[in-house]
């Protein structure tokens, strides 16, 4: 029992050097990380922050100007242009200059005036789908609170219903907020599988796979060996995206970190078997990163990462079942940010289980029957 | 190199050149073809990639489980609601209790609550109904979208009873309605403009990461330097090495041109000989990049891992792929456009959704000419540098 510790500890120490001697590898572990989240953390949003819209007002009202007064309230619409005629609309829109053009008829406030209905035409650039939609979004509330004062202020009644909203763990639906949480997992686990899967495809590649194979360690310690160093710096890595979510981008972290460090480890855990069994089946490592690469590109695709997974077809939503980073996405969301204990992510924790218990030991028993 | 090898190709050496070329090419394809890894990243994980960003990446909202809880069950109440059982955005489920709603919504079976308050009927009738919408934020953008269509659709229906209570069509006051016209876009689904990023995505693929990996691969084994004792010039293994990648490259532009119109549907209103000569360019300009970083860093690992932060991430993050550039701070929007990929995006979107719009397609094509002439020029001097 000691000489087995005896010896897994010295595979690790020599893994650990084998990663950490070359200064540019060090760099490599550690400075990619702090960048992607800070960029992630700026870049990745979804929110509706700057809207430029030119408008092409054909009535000169008061009411037109004073519905475009309660736009640039926002903060959101900026108005870049304004035109002259509807033969402008097509130039700046097909430029790229205006995200949307409001367009007033000319009859616009005589319509109000006249009781009736007053239409304004909203042209919206729809080559990002979701800027355009947020931002019809945006304009049909603000249209529906000039209305509601209009109506008061012309001797209508209040309306009859209100509706309020909330928002639970997220209050100002910041894309942010569920982004960076999910980078805690997901920054390791590109170089986790990437460092692991090339640990024995290098030593493949060198010949000095089967030396270690002649030692008198068993296939299951190498296989110990081999996965807790790449496991410590995974989770190095995720207390570094996780530090930067909760300093810099001061996301209000709601659960427990024992809890998120519990979940964490398993899902570094599942996440190495998987770059085992890559590696143990790659012959050298060019291989070895180019499978671990396509695989782990759908993986993060499928992950709830860039588009929920509730949003996804059912056939694909069970196609991610297969995931470890899908499981370790929703851990995390929820202890961060909902703060549920550790009875109420099981559902997460066992598939990550089920990945780890599958993988490790196929990845051992690879080692010997693979030689090649 | 011998000084008999130099640059600038004489008509009589031109035969020469070409016969080399052809035979370093063959060498090139051959050696691409027989290791399954390269292959599968450049024409199989294309096609993986468009069936997840076609079938399975989407922002748009449909059929999303809603909790309605009914403490006031009166016609009224069930006819305020009506407005969310016949759009398509949703399902609800109608339930009795609050506490009910809010276990299902702790255990994330339904994103959001509409609560109908016990006494909606008789407040309503008073001018002061009220109803409550509660939505899940932990995804951010799907809740965003739950919550503007949920509020609108109950917002509406409330007029709609007020207008009937009220015995009149309309009292007399105007109101402004909105019309709104989505252009470039008319099926307004997120897969129109996924895919055409996709194609951004799977040229850096094959130009930079995969050309990156292998040259590397190269240079730490020692095999380049076989190569340049051989009478080969450097601009003919550069060549003979780029060829096959730049074939795989095109392929892969083909069947993400051909999965794009004929899959996904999604329009051809530019001219398409446009789009490939901007493709193509692109492609020199990845190559560049590829090479650039496989002779700087001579290392598998370092190569993966640069060219994974260089070319393949800003393509994510930073090129308006998934992320509109127009909402990041203002910094990291001068840094995307910093990335030839922003250009490329810019450009195969107008193409493909809009058109030929003349001022984009001069603008972007003439920065990435820049780019594609800088990068090679870059990559060429330094391979040549550490020959010498």
């Amino acid at each position: 029992m000691l000489n087995t510790l005896h010896r897994v500890l010295s595979l690790c120490r020599k893994e650990m050097l084998a990663i950490l001697k070359d200064p540019s590898s060090r760099i490599v572990l550690i400075m990619p990380v702090i960048l992607q989240s800070m960029l992630f953390g700026y870049a990745a949003t979804y929110d509706l922050t700057n809207a430029p819209y030119a408008v092409l007002d054909q009535s000169r009202s008061a009411a037109s100007a004073e519905l475009l007064a309660s736009l640039d309230g926002t903060g959101v619409f900026h108005r870049v242009a304004t035109l002259e005629s509807e033969q402008q609309i097509e130039e700046i829109i097909d430029k790229g200059e205006a995200l949307l053009v409001l367009q007033f008829g000319a009859d616009f406030e005589r319509n109000l005036y006249a009781g009736q209905t007053a239409s304004l035409q909203v042209i919206l650039d729809a080559r990002n789908s979701n800027s355009a939609g947020s931002a019809a979004a945006d304009i049909g509330a603000i249209v529906a609170g000039f209305n509601q004062q209009w109506r008061q202020s012309h001797g209508g009644s209040a309306p009859a219903l209100t509706v309020e909203s909330r928002a639970w763990y997220n209050p100002n639906l910041e894309t942010r907020w569920f982004i960076m949480p999910s980078m805690i997992a997901s920054l390791a686990f590109l170089q986790t599988v990437m460092l692991t899967a090339l640990s024995v495809a290098r030593e493949r590649e060198q010949g000095t796979f089967d030396q270690l194979l002649v030692t008198p360690m068993s296939p299951s310690e190498i296989m110990v060996g081999k996965a807790v160093p790449p496991i410590m710096i995974g989770l190095v890595q995720s207390t570094i995206v996780m530090l930067v979510t909760l300093f810099w981008f001061k996301v209000p972290m709601a659960g427990s970190l024992l809890t998120l460090y519990l979940g964490l480890v398993f899902f570094m855990i599942s996440s190495v078997g998987v770059g085992l069994v890559l590696s143990a089946l790659s012959a050298n490592m060019q291989q070895a990163m180019l499978y671990s690469f396509m695989l782990m590109m759908p993986l993060m695709l499928l992950s709830g990462l860039a588009t929920p997974v509730r949003n996804m077809p059912e056939p694909i939503q069970i196609l991610t079942y297969a995931n470890p980073l899908r499981f370790a996405i929703d851990l995390i969301q929820r202890v961060y940010l909902e703060g549920v204990s550790l009875f109420s992510v099981w559902y997460d924790l066992l598939p990550l289980m089920v990945i780890a218990v599958l993988t490790l030991p196929w990845a051992a028993w690879l080692f010997r029957h693979r030689l090649i | 190199m011998p000084e008999t090898y130099q640059d600038g190709v004489a008509p009589r050496n031109l035969a020469a050149f070409l016969r080399r070329l052809y035979a370093l090419t063959r060498k090139e394809v051959r050696q691409l073809l027989r290791d399954k890894s390269n292959l599968s990243i450049g024409l199989l994980l294309p096609v993986i990639l468009m069936l997840i960003f076609g079938y399975g990446l989407s922002l748009d909202v449909r059929n999303a489980p809603i909790a309605v809880v009914l403490e006031d069950a009166s016609p009224t109440a069930m006819d305020a609601i009506s407005g969310l059982q016949l759009s398509p955005y949703f399902s609800p489920l109608l339930m009795r209790s609050m506490h009910e709603a809010e276990e299902k919504m702790l255990t994330r079976e339904v994103d959001a609550i509409v609560r109908v308050p016990p006494d909606f009927a008789s407040a309503l009738n008073a001018g002061q109904g009220k109803l409550q919408v509660i939505v899940h934020g932990a995804e951010a953008s799907r809740a965003t979208i739950i919550l503007n269509y949920a509020t609108s659709a109950l917002a509406q229906q409330g007029a709609r009873l007020q207008d009937r209570s009220a015995g009149a069509a309309s009292d007399g006051i105007g109101q402004v309605q909105v019309e709104s016209r989505l252009w470039f876009n008319a099926a307004n689904t997120s897969t129109w403009y996924l895919v055409p990023g996709l194609i951004v995505l799977i040229m850096t693929l094959t130009g930079a990461f995969l050309t990156a990996l292998v040259m590397a691969r190269e240079w730490e084994r020692g095999t380049f330097e076989a190569l340049f004792v051989s009478p080969v010039k450097p601009v003919e293994i550069l060549l003979a090495k780029i060829i096959p990648y730049f074939v795989v490259g095109i392929i892969g532009l083909a069947m993400c041109l051909v999965t794009a119109r004929f899959l996904f549907g999604v329009p051809m209103e530019g001219s398409l000989p446009l789009l490939l000569l901007s493709s193509v360019l692109y492609l020199f300009v990845a190559l560049g990049i590829g090479l650039l970083i496989s002779s700087v860093t001579r290392n598998q690992f370092m190569a993966s891992q640069v060219s994974l932060l260089i070319s393949l991430l800003p393509v994510f993050m930073l090129s308006g792929f998934m992320f509109d550039l127009r909402n990041v701070p203002v910094m990291i929007n001068v840094i995307g456009h910093l990335f030839p990929a922003t250009h490329f995006m810019t450009l195969i979107k107008t193409l493909m959704l809009a058109g030929n719009i003349w001022p984009i397609i001069i603008l972007e094509g003439s920065i990435l000419a820049g780019y594609a002439v800088l990068f090679i020029g870059l990559a060429r001097l330094v391979t040549r540098k550490r020959l010498d």
